[in-house]
Parts: structure tokens; C-alpha cells; sequence
């Protein structure tokens, strides 16, 4: 089980960033993706595994300054 | 050179030492004397940046770095911290002058350039913490992404979700690690919301409470 803004998600074995993201239905374009508080690179997204137990933090930017 | 400069380079007949001592008088004891060895940065000059920027040299942050490359539209005098006479100047230098009227012994660094992923590291590498103060979320994205792989050991304190009137309880400081994001996380800028001066402010100024608790703690509650 890891943890994902809060939310309880089912865990399995190499489980990548863009697959937990395709599972939430997070589909912004503009996220930051954060594993245990480390930064993923959107370059990163295929081949970051999220380990068992992980607490995520999806961003999602909203535009106005 | 400052109106208020005199020959022995006084202002008001006081000398730096004395300026300094009065003008932070009220600052909470011991502050000064870490923040005004500090830099942070302070990506965009306009809604966020510009209040964030006036924030923190009154906090005592005497080493600032701001980068837009925007010219003052008369569009932005709702929110920002210009003055109608400063209308087509480049944000960056009419902000420096704004803030050497309110100091004028801090060190500005006006950088007139458009910040992108190759000149981040450059542009702002020397800073102790980055504030993003951008408009456009891709810019956002960008910085944060930008700032997060170059400076991993170092935070960064954004802002999202700012946008349309009243909810000012709505608007939070939520750490993710280095990355502090202000705001309510849900209110978009279109034709629709709007940007209203005291939202805007609100959150440049929880930004700046943010860095500066940063700056002198080298960390933040959550």
C-alpha cells in the first residue's frame, strides 16, 4: 500500500511514476511529482520505481501571479 | 545616487550603521544579523515577485536576485507593486528602484532576461532559497523541475492557486520536502477568477514569511 496525497492506493512490484499516475487519473500536464519528498523528473517517470509503503505528493500548477 | 545622500554619504544625517539599526528596530531580535548576510532570488517581478521582494528587504534579506523580462503595463497596477509613471520601464529595474527608495543599502541583482531550464542554474545558482513568482503554470513547472534537479539539497517556496476573491483561509504553505507551495491549490487564472490585489498579496507575503522562516531556521513547520 503507499500513500498518494493522502489517499490510500494498492502497491505491486515495479510500480513506475507514469503507471500510479495513469492509475490515479491525474492527466494535468503541468504536475511535480514528489516519492518520500524526493523530486521525480518528468524524464523519470518510466523508470522511477515507487517502493512499497511510499508516500506520494502530486502538484498540479495552476496559473496567476 | 539617493536625494537623501548627503556628501559624507549620510542619509537623513544618519550613517549606514545607524540607518540599519533604526530602520530594523522592530524586527524580531537576532533576525538582521542572519538575514542580511543572505541572498535569495526571486523568479518573475510581477504580482508575487514584486511583494514578495518589498517582504523581504523589510525582513532584513539584503541580497536579492530578480530575473523577468517583462516590461510595467498599466494592466499590472492592480496588483503590483509599480507606480503609473514606471509604465513600459523593464519590471526588473523599476522594482530595484522601488526597493533602493524603501533601503537603499540592500544589493539588487536585476536580471532582464526570460528564465529558462539552460540559464536557472546560472542565473540563480548563488542564491541560499528561490522564490517562484511566475504567472503561467508551464513557467511554474518549469522552474520548480529546473531548480529541484540542479539544487536538491536547497528549497524552493512556489505559489498556485491565487486566483479570484475572498477564501483567504484557503490559502496554505503545504511542504513537500524542499518544495513549499503556497496558496489554495485549486483557484486557476482565466477571464473567469480574476486577480485581485489582496489575494495576490497574501500569497507573495506567505511566500516571503516562508523564506525568511527558511533562511533562519534552515527548515519550515508543516
Amino acid at each position: 500500500m503507499i500513500e498518494v496525497n493522502g489517499q490510500e492506493v494498492a502497491w505491486r512490484e515495479n510500480l513506475s511514476v507514469r503507471e500510479l499516475l495513469q492509475i490515479c487519473k491525474y492527466s494535468f500536464p503541468l504536475l511535480i511529482v514528489k516519492v518520500n519528498d524526493e523530486f521525480v523528473a518528468r524524464s523519470d517517470y518510466d523508470n522511477f520505481k515507487i517502493p512499497d509503503g511510499s508516500n506520494v505528493s502530486v502538484v498540479h500548477l495552476m496559473s496567476g501571479g | 545616487m539617493n536625494k537623501f545622500n548627503d556628501l559624507n554619504g549620510k542619509i537623513n544625517g544618519m550613517t549606514q550603521c545607524e540607518f540599519e539599526a533604526e530602520f530594523y528596530r522592530r524586527n524580531p531580535p537576532g533576525s538582521l544579523a542572519v538575514l542580511k548576510n543572505k541572498t535569495a532570488a526571486i523568479a518573475g517581478a510581477g504580482g508575487l515577485g514584486s511583494n514578495v521582494a518589498a517582504a523581504l528587504i523589510r525582513s532584513g534579506v539584503y541580497n536579492l536576485i530578480i530575473a523577468d523580462f517583462d516590461m510595467v503595463e498599466l494592466s499590472n497596477l492592480n496588483r503590483q507593486q509599480f507606480f503609473y509613471d514606471q509604465i513600459g520601464a523593464p519590471k526588473v529595474s523599476a522594482l530595484k528602484e522601488n526597493l533602493l527608495k524603501i533601503n537603499p543599502f540592500v544589493r539588487i541583482t536585476a536580471v532582464a532576461e526570460k528564465i529558462c531550464e539552460s540559464n536557472v542554474k546560472e542565473i540563480f545558482g548563488r542564491a541560499d532559497i528561490l522564490i517562484e513568482a511566475f504567472d503561467r503554470a508551464e513557467m511554474k513547472a518549469m522552474l520548480i523541475e529546473s531548480w529541484c534537479a540542479a539544487f536538491p539539497d536547497k528549497f524552493i517556496v512556489a505559489a498556485s492557486g491565487l486566483a479570484g476573491t475572498g477564501r483567504g483561509n484557503a490559502i496554505k504553505a503545504a511542504v513537500y520536502g524542499r518544495l513549499v507551495l503556497c496558496g489554495d491549490q485549486t483557484t486557476e487564472a482565466n477571464e473567469t477568477t480574476g486577480l485581485i490585489a489582496p489575494r495576490v498579496a497574501m500569497t507573495a507575503a506567505l511566500e516571503a514569511n516562508c523564506a525568511v522562516e527558511i533562511l533562519l531556521s534552515g527548515g519550515i513547520g508543516n
